[in-house]
């Protein structure tokens, strides 16, 4: 019996050594990983520089710092990553927020930049940003991809949205009643759709009050993805082979649909910046701007040229 | 002064040189002790200051009554009634009280009066196991496991009240668990012993002797579990669909106040935002109520 419980203290301190050292060992990984890209960004500078002509003050760390909407976050994660690749002195910190939010950080003076997915409202047009017009987005409607349906005409997607149509054998599928989903007010994916379909009037947003609210883009593609019976938009930058895109009037959401103004659901994606815009901004947008940041662009979503 | 700096230095004087130090010691000590205290209730100030001062200028301009009584929440018509979220928030609680209630007291019974030791020994730490998950993982496992089962059971979204209502019921199990277990024990055992020597079955005393006995402590129990279920947040917009309108049946979809501020706060503007510092007013006053009661029924507690 003694030595049982002997054996059994031995044992728990063989794992508290384990787990200790097994901290010691992550804590070390960590602080290793944080430490070589600084590294790495204070060597090479000093090696490009020189080349690096036409950017005075290279040598001095920059921060970009933006915020915004959802729909744009990840175009702007992946230029942000290609633009410190550039030029390893700036830093750009690309936080989400939603749209009106990212107007709020630049007039606050939170943030460099502004995201939104939208056109600036009427009383965010009083603050005098500067507008940038990075790329173009469509709006998939999208469904589970196990769903029959294939395609909606522009009236059946706005009677589905409206409440008026609530059974997918009316459209095409099968006998089972619709589940919508449909954004958080304020949302600019949200705006822009309801601006598009027309489902909005003078007493505000005409989509259904049953319909199912989800936060982000990622939240209804979780939504969209788990539920068979589901239908709900999305950022076509963020649709991949969980969800299932439609046709909407026979024209399936695609960058050389859209390009051509054939799909009808598209917005604007919005770079936003005060009237003394800061130097790291206007080289993040200039960069966006160029041949190689609409190259980015590209991959998803459509360029401004 | 002069007077004032006299007693100070009789007092400081009057024992040996050597306790002064331990004095100022002493002094320092009980000094950061009351910054420590002064802390919490400046934060406590801060914040219920803070929240008012920003929501209330949005109850007034939207109106009291149809602020709190409106049914329509829709903020792009400016149309701000939180009625389907006070709603929301209180059947969603009346829910977890259901389940968790029942289920919770009578965990609490079967460990302080029925459960074998070593049964008790795995079942506690489960408890207390079950109170350290954080809440987004409730929320993930209901997102992922209860709402495909209710809507396979009994059709619809499966983003519902009832889905809601479950995931509380078991995130306020360790709280009504644990304090419902300590007032139980908390109860003489004389009063157990009576109830047996007058011929009473062992689950008969517990019903008529113990519960009765240890019903201001359980009650407590019940209400901070009430307090937890009403401020949840995360575990909530991942199930319960988010749809501000007032619920029609327990499959319909809920939006509860906090998730309502939540879900909206980065994206609202100008009163827009004010109005969700307002539902912010009215969650602090329905926690402020519930405090009020809890110190109620513990206070009668200690008195008796």
């Amino acid at each position: 019996m003694k030595t049982l419980k002997s054996a059994g203290i031995l044992a728990m301190i063989l794992l508290m050594v384990f787990a200790l050292t097994a901290c010691g060992g992550s804590t070390e990984n960590a602080s290793a990983s944080t430490s070589t890209p600084a590294a790495s960004s204070e060597s090479t500078p000093a090696e490009t520089t020189p080349a690096e002509t036409s950017e005075p003050a290279a040598a001095e760390e920059i921060t970009v710092n933006v915020s915004g909407s959802t729909s744009v976050l990840p175009l702007a994660q992946e230029e942000a990553d290609a633009f410190e690749a550039k030029y390893p002195n700036v830093r750009v910190n690309v936080n989400g927020g939603g749209s009106s939010q990212g107007v709020k950080d630049v007039v606050e003076g939170i943030s460099d930049i502004g995201n939104t997915s939208r056109n600036l409202k009427d009383s965010e047009k009083e603050f005098n940003l500067n507008e940038h017009v990075i790329a173009y987005d469509g709006i998939a409607v999208s469904v589970h991809p196990s769903n029959p349906v294939t395609s909606l005409s522009k009236e059946q997607v706005q009677g589905i949205f409206k409440g008026e149509i609530t059974n997918w054998k009316d459209v095409g599928g099968n006998d089972e009643e619709i589940v919508v989903i449909s954004r958080e007010d304020g949302s600019g994916t949200r705006g822009a759709f309801e601006e598009i379909l027309k489902l909005e009037d003078e007493s505000g947003s005409l989509v259904s009050e049953t319909a199912l609210i989800f936060n982000g883009n990622g939240g209804v593609k979780a939504a969209l993805a788990s539920k068979e019976t589901a239908i709900g938009y999305l950022s076509l930058g963020v649709v991949d082979e969980s969800v299932k895109p439609l046709e909407i009037d026979g024209v399936a959401p695609s960058v050389e649909t859209i390009k051509a103004g054939d799909y009808p659901v598209s917005r604007p994606f919005l770079m936003n910046t005060p009237q003394e815009t800061t130097e790291g901004a206007q080289m993040f947008i200039d960069f966006i701007l160029s041949d190689e940041g609409q190259a980015i662009v590209e991959d998803g979503y459509i360029t401004v040229k | 002064m002069i007077l004032e700096n006299d007693r100070i230095e009789q007092r400081v004087l009057k024992p040996m040189k050597k306790m002064k130090w331990s004095d100022i010691f002493e002094w320092l000590i009980e000094r950061v002790f009351f910054i420590c205290a002064m802390f919490a209730v400046f934060s406590v100030a801060a914040i219920t200051i803070f929240i008012f001062i920003k929501g209330l200028p949005a109850i007034s301009e939207i109106g009291l009554l149809n602020f709190t009584l409106g049914s329509k929440w829709k903020p792009s018509a400016n149309l701000f009634g939180i009625l389907p979220m006070i709603a929301g928030s209180i059947f969603a609680t009346i829910g977890a009280i259901a389940i968790g209630v029942p289920v919770g007291i009578f965990t609490a019974v079967y460990l302080a009066e029925i459960a074998p030791p070593n049964v008790a020994k795995f079942v506690r730490p489960a408890v207390e196991l079950l109170a350290g998950i954080p809440s987004v993982l409730y929320g993930f496992f209901g997102l992922v496991v209860i709402v495909p089962l209710v809507s396979d059971v009994f059709g619809g979204a499966g983003y519902s009240l009832l889905t809601a209502s479950f995931i509380l019921g078991v995130m306020i199990l360790p709280t009504i668990i644990s304090l419902s277990e300590a007032a139980l024990r908390a109860v003489p055992v004389e009063y157990k012993e009576g109830a047996l020597a007058l011929g009473s079955s062992h689950i008969n005393a517990v019903f008529t002797v113990l519960i009765p006995a240890a019903r201001s402590g359980i009650v407590a129990a019940i209400i901070l579990g009430v307090g937890r279920a009403i401020g949840e947040t995360m575990a909530v917009m991942l199930v319960a669909g988010n749809t501000p309108r007032v619920p029609g049946s327990v499959l319909d979809p809920i939006r509860t106040m906090t998730t309502n501020i939540a879900m909206e706060m980065n994206y609202a503007v100008d009163l827009h935002f004010d109005a969700l510092f307002g539902t912010g007013v009215v969650l602090f006053v329905f926690i402020m109520i519930l405090n009020l009661v809890t110190y109620f029924f513990v206070h009668r507690n200690v008195a008796k």
